[in-house]
């Protein structure tokens, strides 16, 4: 390429004893075999130092979630008997890598108590579109995520038409009574996203 | 000095190189047109240069990401300008990035011998977005944070393996730690690895075949050095300026920066992610989001075709671009192509915007608009309304004298009466009692029932409940038992007769017993007003029905002793039905933590206090505020 440069040519270089040495005209013999052993052990010595840290890569594959857990969220009294559903914090033992957090907001549910009676649906407020946190809105009277403009009914059922591929993730709650006191526990879990059946993060 | 070139030269070629980096051939002259590329380099060596520094001050963990960053950016010498530039630069890649790519197609540089070197760009295109993805997620604020569970979510839409993907580039079910080192890898050391990597084969391809010239008779052939470099570093020095002009623009627009630059320049750091805290704000960067707005066409389980097929045909028609120009009418299908692209891409990021800002606008765009979406642009401006004071407060909290303890930002966020307590009021409170100033600003109570509780216990407050004309009205009792009930009449009947001085003296007096701080130095500047007050609580027979320190008894009435301290209004809230309070007068206010079972409290310790706290508007503030 640069030999075709008029402008700028370089100049004459003498030779000196560091010049490049120049390479044999003919190959050497026994080329395949050293060709083939060089790449065999070229692979080996690669594959050990990648293998290792591979396997630290794919860890997380082998890491269990917590699963779901029944957990007490609220007295039943705080739950407003017209069926409008209001939110609360889950509060459980976190595990991050290695940090063990007690007492930790882990996610957010939906408690809602049907008119008129002590039966209560939780409902997982994460948006089973893309994963952004869902948030009710008492005018419309619907779930609204603030992302990609899903909409749930009161009742976890989706507006349509929605971007969602499922109604919100209703989660198992059951109402205990403690000393007298109507007392809700839900047994949370967290669920992938954009999927039309629903799988547990587990 | 020419004895030690020919030294050096001797051992290494240098001469050789640099006359093959410099000269190379410019057929028709050097070109603006031709700078693209040079800038693109120049973008990622800043990016090099800025983000090795920025390693040098960055941690990546759940507990430590967004701190550091907050140092950096607040605290370190330069660092806003640093960060800024760091940020704004890969914002300028993009575009740049769009520039390039659109020359070459517009030229038909990616025609025979070139397809190998297109591609390469087609790759580096895609690193510099992951870089850019990956790079949004690292300062761990609410934005990045919730924005990037948006992409990494999508992951799990590929079939078959598409959960275990997400789960080994989370590193885990769920964000944490492994997810910050991750990213962080990837940012700092698989991509620019990859990007140079890539770059190096992009450049030396690119001299193998010379430069696409446009006209090549155009002007006189001319080499690289220093007619096209001269050109080249004018266009470098001009993207430089543009992105400082961006990191500098709140000082260039009149903002009072003072002595924390750090919270106006540079990059911008929102409040630390909250996993647990609803973020209605999120959006991607500007320049994703026509992806974002493309997935809201897309219904149910179709998702899949607006998140990866789609896009993933989109870019295979890129990739095709050097095939499909062979044909006669390739090249004007493939220049129109990429201008619908981009054209289809604007249109998208035009509407995403509207969509949230339509309700700044008091006209709409008729097609565009309607009431619902009107309602949702008006949610997400409150929402970045509400992340910018969070924004604020975490600012505020981080830069306190305290420090951030080592459980992180969040952690001063969750104990942050101010920032927690509207929640808990909204959750615990709202459903009878209101909370809004004056003004009508605050919590709304749907059907306020009971007392409006801002600014409870302070004069103003307590003035209201010794007011004839407010005692009985839907701010206090009206709306209660106690409407006609005793504290009513005697308001309206006894007091309404007395003295306004002397009962001004009284509502002094009762106030100072809650020892607001935001009362602090009103109390102090009003010692003997309230000591005469003191003795006025008893004259004006308040004590017939409440107890007031050593005067009066339990039983009928609240107990004025330390009326609205932290104290008295935690004991209030845990049972208002005890004699010390309402007793059996006590209306349906439920008692919210009764009882020696903390566990089975309607309201648990933590919350209560800072419900408590932010009552009384007991809250840190910084100093001069």
């Amino acid at each position: 390429m640069s030999d075709e440069i008029p402008l700028a040519p370089l100049p004459d270089k003498p030779a000196t004893k560091y010049s490049t040495p120049q390479a044999p005209e003919t190959p050497p013999r026994r080329g395949f075999f050293s060709g083939a052993a060089s790449i065999a052990i070229g692979a080996l010595i690669g594959v050990v130092p990648t293998a290792a840290g591979l396997a630290t890569l794919f860890d997380p594959l082998r890491r269990k979630g917590s699963g779901a857990k029944l957990l007490r969220v609220a007295s039943l009294d705080t739950l407003p008997t017209s069926g409008e559903p209001r939110a609360f914090p889950i509060l459980a033992d976190y595990v991050d890598a290695w940090n063990r957090l007690p007492n930790q907001p882990i996610g957010t549910v939906y408690l809602r108590r049907l008119p008129g009676t002590d039966k209560v649906e939780a409902f997982n407020a994460t948006c089973p579109h893309a994963g952004c946190m869902v948030s009710f809105k008492p005018e419309r009277n619907q779930f609204q995520c603030p992302c990609h403009t899903s909409a749930f009914e009161a009742d976890g059922s989706r507006v349509m038409p929605c971007v969602s591929p499922r109604d919100l993730d209703g989660l198992k709650c059951e109402v205990r009574k403690e000393e007298g006191q109507p007392v809700v526990y839900v047994a949370f879990e967290n669920f992938y996203s954009g999927m039309h059946e629903k799988k547990a993060k587990a | 000095m020419r004895a030690l070139l020919d030294w050096l030269d001797d051992r290494t070629g240098i001469r050789e190189l640099l006359h093959e980096a410099l000269y190379e051939r410019i057929p028709g002259h050097a070109r603006w047109r031709y700078v693209w590329g040079s800038t693109l380099v120049f973008a990622f060596t800043v990016q090099l240069i800025t983000g090795v520094f920025l390693w040098m001050s960055y941690s990546p963990s759940s507990q430590t990401a967004w701190e550091s960053v907050y140092y950096i950016q607040n605290e370190m010498w330069g660092g806003w300008l640093l960060r800024g530039i760091h940020h704004f630069m890969a914002q300028a890649m993009i575009v740049l990035l769009a520039l390039h790519l659109l020359q070459v197609v517009i030229d038909g540089a990616y025609r025979a011998p070139r397809e190998v070197n297109f591609w390469l760009g087609l790759i580096l295109m895609k690193i510099v977005l992951g870089l850019s993805l990956t790079g949004y997620l690292l300062p761990w604020d609410q934005k990045g944070y919730w924005a990037t569970r948006v992409a990494t979510n999508l992951m799990s839409l590929v079939p078959f393996v598409g959960t275990d993907i997400q789960r080994v580039v989370v590193g885990g079910a769920d964000y944490g730690h492994h997810t910050l080192t991750r990213f962080f890898a990837l940012h700092a050391g698989v991509l620019p690895g990859l990007l140079i990597f890539f770059l190096v084969l992009h450049i030396a391809i690119f001299r193998r075949h010379g430069i696409h010239a446009k006209d090549p008779k155009k002007g006189v052939e001319t080499t690289f050095w220093p007619d096209q470099v001269l050109k080249d570093s004018v266009a470098c020095l001009a993207v430089l300026l543009v992105v400082l002009f961006f990191v500098v623009r709140p000082a260039l627009f009149g903002a009072q920066v003072g002595e924390h630059p750090g919270h106006l320049l540079g990059a911008e750091l929102g409040a630390p992610a909250d996993p647990a805290n609803q973020y209605s704000a999120a959006r991607p960067e500007w320049y994703f989001l026509f992806l974002f707005q493309f997935l809201k066409y897309f219904p149910g389980d179709k998702e899949i075709y607006g998140a990866l097929v789609i896009p993933g045909l989109l870019m295979l028609g890129l990739a095709l671009m050097p095939i499909v120009g062979r044909w006669k009418l390739g090249h004007r299908f493939n220049v129109l192509y990429i201008l619908m692209l981009l054209l289809g891409a604007g249109a998208l990021t035009g509407v995403a915007w509207y969509d949230d800002n339509m309700a700044r606008f008091e006209t709409n765009v008729p097609v565009l608009a309607t009431d619902a979406k009107r309602k949702e642009s008006q949610g997400y401006l409150e929402a970045v309304a509400d992340a910018e004071q969070q924004t604020h407060r975490a600012l505020e909290l981080a830069s306190a004298p305290s420090g951030i303890p080592p459980a992180g930002a969040v952690s001063l966020m969750r104990r942050d009466p101010m920032t927690e307590g509207p929640r808990l009021f909204a959750r615990y409170c709202a459903s009878c009692h209101s909370h809004t100033n004056p003004q009508g600003v605050g919590i709304k109570a749907p059907e306020s029932s009971a007392p409006n509780l801002y600014g409870f216990a302070s004069r103003q407050w307590i003035a209201r409940v010794l007011d004839p004309a407010h005692v009985g009205g839907p701010e206090m009792f009206g709306n209660t038992k106690h409407k006609e009930g005793d504290m009513v009449t005697f308001v309206r009947d006894t007091l309404a007769k007395e003295d306004k001085a002397q009962v001004a003296k009284v509502v002094a007096a009762l106030s100072a017993e809650a020892a607001l701080p935001e009362q602090a130095a009103a109390d102090k500047r009003d010692a003997a007003q309230i000591t005469e007050g003191r003795e006025l609580v008893a004259k004006l027979s308040c004590t017939d029905c409440h107890k007031y320190n050593d005067e009066g008894s339990l039983g009928t009435a609240p107990d004025l002793t330390d009326y609205g301290s932290e104290e008295w209004l935690t004991e209030f809230i845990s049972n208002p039905a005890h004699e010390r309070f309402y007793g059996d007068r006590n209306d349906r206010m439920p008692a919210f933590a009764d009882g020696d079972e903390p566990t089975r409290h309607t309201i648990w310790a933590h919350d209560l206090r800072l419900l408590v706290m932010w009552l009384r508007g007991d809250w840190y503030r910084a100093e001069g505020k």
